[in-house]
């Protein structure tokens, strides 16, 4: 039985999960805190947010996500990635910066019209 | 002559302008002294936003997006670039700007929204040199995600405040080191989810009951800093000292609401939350004069405060479009291990079927009762799991309850549960 703390909202609800019984999740109050307490001891992943450079807007830096929760362990090498990226304004929020940046479909897209 | 002047352009000036405009008012200002709306909001670029509100986890500038497209469908004009100088109870409102220069501004009513700001090394006061390299995580996190600056290689942060936890992760992911995050309480201010995600998935070691004793520089930049344990006076233990090399120190050491329109208005404030003292439906001491968000208490989650906001900006259209009216009301006292309530006034004949009670506990409960009492007797009681200070608790009082009260004041306490 392992002891976690969910962290899919802020409500941190404390989850107990049962590895010798099929990953059995207890302490969740939603089928998403289910769903994380399975994969936090199987499979690890969070949504990276972070920067990209632009130019001619507002600001001098552009902020971008991966659009679903990639494996814990590419955050750093997609972080490298991030760093060639360049972009020119105007930008939508939910435009495609990179694509497939975990080999499992993932893209990292902008959040903010820039 | 508006119907409303907001003052203020993050997430609880749109909120309110989004939600008097459906109400029913129509000339409607938000004046915002950035250079876009969206205030904070575009500075915290994680997400984790809008899980109550919109069902779906969005990044900070996409939760702002949301709200400036909301407004943008409406009519509401939006100032930036201006700064409000003074508010009076008259509803005046003096503002200035590069563009138009200075100029009083008339509303029937006001929406007072101007959020909060970093405590600061000096509101702390710890002892040492005064380099460079000594940052608000919230500054460090305008610099890194707008601007573009990274402000350190090795960091030290103070506080475990939300903003100082997320800067932990935020500053691993560009590269910096991160060597420790030390707290002077026993327990974390910053939200439980944000120690997982910021501080365990990057090893960073979180100190609590520790604080930064001194800071030293070399050539004018943080050098070493010293961090020691501290008893429960919060008094530093000999012996106990570690040295870092460093050369960035963030201070994550509280919120304090901004309200310096509010006091200069003489507006009645709270000392315990430094923010207006208001009523259930977010109307301060000065009738017509609304107040919501961070410039009312601190806030962990911005759903919470579109929320609150929302309410206020009803309650704006509501006194322009009704004839305002003197109730009588209660006071809602904050009892035993309670930090604050807000509201702390309800009048109890303009609740609907019930009213909404935000409030900190002052320390850590497991599983515990939140009682309601009006003259040392139980009118309600709500069961918890768990409390912490870092967590803002919320009840839903129902109207029956308030008019249980019978007109005297109400007490809200924590305990154990038996």
């Amino acid at each position: 039985m392992k002891e976690l703390v969910c962290i899919v909202c802020p409500r941190g609800c404390r989850l107990k999960v049962d590895e010798e019984n099929g990953y059995a999740v207890t302490g969740n109050t939603c089928p998403r805190g289910a769903e994380y307490g399975r994969n936090e001891i199987y499979s690890p992943t969070r949504v990276l947010t972070s920067t990209v450079r632009i130019s001619g807007a507002l600001y001098p830096r552009c902020p971008v996500k991966t659009d679903k929760a990639v494996p814990k362990a590419l955050l750093l090498e997609i972080m490298r990635v991030l760093n060639s990226v360049s972009l020119a304004s105007p930008v939508k929020a939910g435009t495609v910066v990179l694509e497939n940046v975990d080999g499992n479909g993932a893209n990292v897209i902008v959040t903010k019209d820039l | 002559m508006y119907d409303l002047i907001i003052i203020g352009g993050g997430p609880a000036g749109l909120a309110a302008a989004n939600s008097a405009w459906e109400n029913g008012l129509r000339k409607i200002l938000i004046v915002e002294r950035d250079r876009e709306p969206g205030g904070i909001l575009n500075q915290c670029i994680h997400n984790g936003f809008g899980l109550h509100r919109f069902k779906e986890e969005l990044t900070g500038p996409e939760y702002a997006g949301r709200f400036i497209s909301m407004v943008g469908n409406t009519g509401v004009e939006i100032m930036t670039d201006t700064m409000v100088l003074e508010i009076n109870k008259e509803h005046e409102v003096h503002v200035i700007s590069a563009a138009e220069g200075y100029r009083v501004l008339k509303a029937k009513s006001i929406v007072l929204a101007m959020g909060c700001r970093e405590r600061t090394r000096g509101a702390i006061a710890i002892p040492g040199d005064r380099p460079a390299g000594v940052f608000t995580a919230g500054s460090a996190q305008r610099y890194l995600n707008m601007e573009g600056y990274m402000v350190g290689k090795r960091v030290i942060i103070l506080g475990s405040g939300d903003i100082g936890l997320i800067m932990a992760r935020r500053m691993t992911l560009e590269g910096a080191r991160v060597l420790a995050c030390v707290e002077v309480m026993p327990y974390s201010g910053g939200l439980m989810r944000n120690i997982v995600q910021c501080l365990q998935d990057w090893n960073i070691p979180l100190y609590l009951s520790h604080t930064i004793t001194d800071i030293r520089a070399e050539n004018g930049r943080v050098s070493h800093v010293t961090v020691m344990r501290v008893d429960e006076s919060r008094n530093p233990v000999p012996g106990t000292e570690m040295e870092f090399d460093c050369d960035t120190v963030l201070l994550s050491v509280g919120l304090i609401p901004e309200n310096e329109l509010t006091r200069s208005a003489g507006i009645e404030m709270d000392p315990r939350t430094n923010g207006a003292v208001v009523y259930e439906n977010m109307e301060t001491s000065a009738p017509g004069i609304f107040a919501c968000g961070n410039v009312v208490h601190v806030h962990d989650l911005v759903d919470y405060v579109s929320a609150e906001s929302e309410r206020a900006g009803a309650a704006a259209a509501k006194y322009v479009l009704d004839n305002p009216c003197d109730d009588p009301f209660i006071s809602v006292r904050a009892g035993s291990d309670i930090g604050y309530t807000v509201p702390m006034k309800i009048r109890v004949n303009r609740v609907d079927k019930a009213a909404d009670v935000f409030f900190r506990v002052r320390r850590v409960f497991r599983s515990s009762v939140i009682e309601v009492s009006a003259n040392g007797e139980t009118l309600f009681t709500f069961k918890r799991d768990h409390m912490a200070p870092g967590e803002m608790e919320h009840i839903l009082l129902p109207r029956k309850v308030l008019d249980a009260a019978a007109g005297k004041d109400i007490t809200v306490s924590a305990r154990e549960a038996e």
